[in-house]
């Protein structure tokens, strides 16, 4: 079964529509990332996803049940959301805030069992954050705390996860880091859908991206397919360097389209 | 997965938090103006005589001590389910108005006599003010979930609740009801009976209970709005619970005792880091805290000035406002 099916999603703030006739389906095993210009509604979809926006029209299903019929709680189960913002609002340490993603497992007086503490360990150690599980969360770096709210997110092990820009901010290596974490957990049978501005980590790591400019669907499918020059000149305004490495497309911004002539032609050191 | 490391293990922060209520429990049933000896007291209790000892242990001390354990409870725990729904370290139980307003339907009952006519009538007009107060900040912050509204909210009943008190102190004819109105305000535990007791006892017992059911969406709230709405918490019914437990708890409590100012404020502030800044077991800890620190405010105000009572609000605004202070200068170090 698909584990999130959208149709005909439209979604306006005001008079200004975001959202117009989207229709998407996301497979067990597979990472789906959302690309597309600044505002042209990457966050939108994927808060209605999470059940944190209501649509004006069409449906969400998860698990082939309209989202509004299924119960918050057993939904929270199932679906894990990792917000942009990375918010962290009190010094706890990295443990206890990773187990805060057993939340929706426990009831409102239970304390965490056996199962909830192997969980947060596995979410740890596939995050690699466990030999510095005991230390507050206000002295860790950029990175870490990355990789913790990621932690968290997994640590429910849900079937689908939404990560809204979970590298922005982040250095080349930990990008990588936290892409191959969601990589894994895909490639586990889980549904990853990620949204992202890194053009060649979208490329390389995602199985199947979908690009939204003007509230529509401008183009979806396999990195190559979706990532040409003339969707790049037309949705997001740019000349980009294209080559081609070991592990997928490089895509290189260059220029905006009316920039005039910037070569973008050459070839990556190693090719 | 080892469980988690704390600067103190939290039973053990519990047993001595506990200890430290009864001891402050035991020293207001056995200290004031007229000393009583423990053993003399027990003697009278057993054998039924109603010696001096046992009339002021019952009728003034015992009420007295468990005001004060009540009240303490209470701001103690709303402060920390404040603190941690607003996610803001420098809030308190006064901030959503139910103080303000709790003091003005008590003032009410002053200006019209009310309390003179039946003694109840005091704490019954604070309920009921708390109530409405509560009630407006409730539909002025609407359906919104923004923290931001409801502080603002809250605002606007607080100052417009002040403007009319001070409205009744300034209309008073009689400047001796006045002075009354002014000594109520700043909030005492003296001369308090069982009557007390047992009228605020329910509300309190209940809003207590309703504060408790939100503490796990306050842990939820630690990553933000967003991420605790997606784990399944519903953060319009964790704000009406909220709303709710502080209205029916803090507006009993400050119906008996008059406005104690600080207690909210910095019972959760010293414990937080003891419990791990988890706020969930920051609610029951600034429960027991609250509880200390106003039992023991109430003995020191005993002590101080035995001949002309200190006001318990007066010594705890006194210690309260410095450690704001210091509060907001750690802040802005924080921040810079």
């Amino acid at each position: 079964m698909t584990p999130v099916s959208i149709r005909s999603l439209s979604k306006s703030f005001g008079q200004r529509k975001v959202l117009e006739e989207i229709t998407l389906n996301i497979s067990n095993g597979e990472i789906v990332g959302l690309i597309g210009p600044n505002g042209s509604g990457k966050t939108t979809l994927l808060r209605c996803i999470a059940g944190l926006l209501d649509p004006d029209k069409g449906d969400i299903y998860i698990d082939g049940r309209p989202r509004h019929q299924v119960d918050p709680e057993i939904l929270a189960r199932s679906l894990s959301y990792l917000p942009q913002s990375g918010e962290i609002h009190w010094d706890v340490t990295v443990q206890a805030l990773v187990a805060l993603g057993r939340l929706p497992h426990q009831g409102r007086w239970r304390a965490l069992t056996d199962v909830d503490r192997q969980a947060v360990t596995r979410a740890m150690e596939a995050c690699d954050i466990l030999e510095f599980r005991h230390r507050p969360v206000e002295q860790l770096s950029g990175g870490e705390r990355s990789r913790v709210l990621l932690a968290r997110a997994m640590a429910g092990e849900p079937d689908v996860l939404l990560a809204d820009e979970p590298i922005s901010g982040l250095d080349p290596g930990h990008a990588i880091d936290v892409m191959d974490r969601l990589s894994h957990l895909a490639h586990s049978g889980k549904s990853v859908v990620v949204v992202m501005h890194d053009l060649t980590l979208a490329a390389r790591y995602c199985d199947r991206l979908v690009l939204l400019h003007d509230t529509v669907i401008a183009a979806e499918g396999a990195a190559k397919d979706v990532l040409t020059a003339d969707n790049l000149a037309r949705c997001y305004g740019i000349r980009a360097f294209h080559g081609l490495a070991e592990k997928g497309l490089v895509i290189v911004p260059i220029a905006r389209t009316n920039q005039g002539d910037v070569p973008v032609s050459g070839k990556p050191d190693g090719l | 997965m080892r469980k988690e490391q704390y600067l103190i293990r939290i039973p053990i922060l519990f047993f001595v938090l506990a200890i430290a209520v009864i001891v402050a429990f035991l020293a207001s049933l056995l200290v004031g103006p007229a000393s009583i000896n423990p053993f003399e007291l027990l003697r009278a209790i057993f054998s039924g005589e109603a010696v001096t000892a046992s009339l002021i242990f019952f009728e003034i001390r015992l009420p007295r001590a468990i005001l004060g354990l009540m009240v303490g409870a209470t701001l103690g725990l709303t402060g920390a389910a404040l603190q941690g729904y607003l996610r803001n370290p420098l809030a308190e139980p006064g901030i959503i108005g139910v103080s303000a307003s709790a003091s003005l339907g008590a003032v009410i009952a002053f200006y019209f006599g009310l309390a003179g006519l039946f003694a109840l009538a005091l704490p019954l007009g604070g309920m009921l003010g708390a109530g409405l107060g509560v009630l407006v900040v409730h539909l002025l912050a609407g359906r919104s979930n923004s923290p931001l509204t409801f502080i603002l909210a809250g605002v606007a009943v607080t100052s417009f609740a002040a403007a009319l008190t001070s409205l009744a102190l300034n209309m008073a004819e009689n400047p001796f009801a006045a002075l009354e109105i002014m000594f109520w305000l700043m909030g005492s535990l003296a001369d308090r009976s069982f009557e007390h007791v047992w009228l605020s006892a329910p509300f309190i017992f209940l809003g207590c209970l309703v504060l408790m059911t939100i503490a796990r969406p306050l842990d939820a709230l630690t990553l933000g709005e967003d991420a605790a709405q997606t784990m399944g918490f519903n953060l319009g019914k964790v704000r009406r619970r909220l709303i709710f437990g502080t209205a029916l708890s803090v507006g009993a409590a400050t119906s008996v005792a008059g406005a104690i100012g600080f207690v909210g404020l910095v019972v959760p502030h010293l414990l937080r880091r003891l419990t791990g800044n988890r706020p969930s077991r920051l609610l029951p800890a600034s429960a027991f805290g609250g509880a200390a620190l106003t039992l023991t405010a109430d003995v020191a105000v005993r002590l101080l000035s035995p001949g002309r009572e200190l006001k318990i609000g007066v010594l705890t605004a006194l210690i309260g406002a410095p450690f704001f202070l210091y509060l907001v200068l750690r802040q802005r170090k924080e921040l810079s």
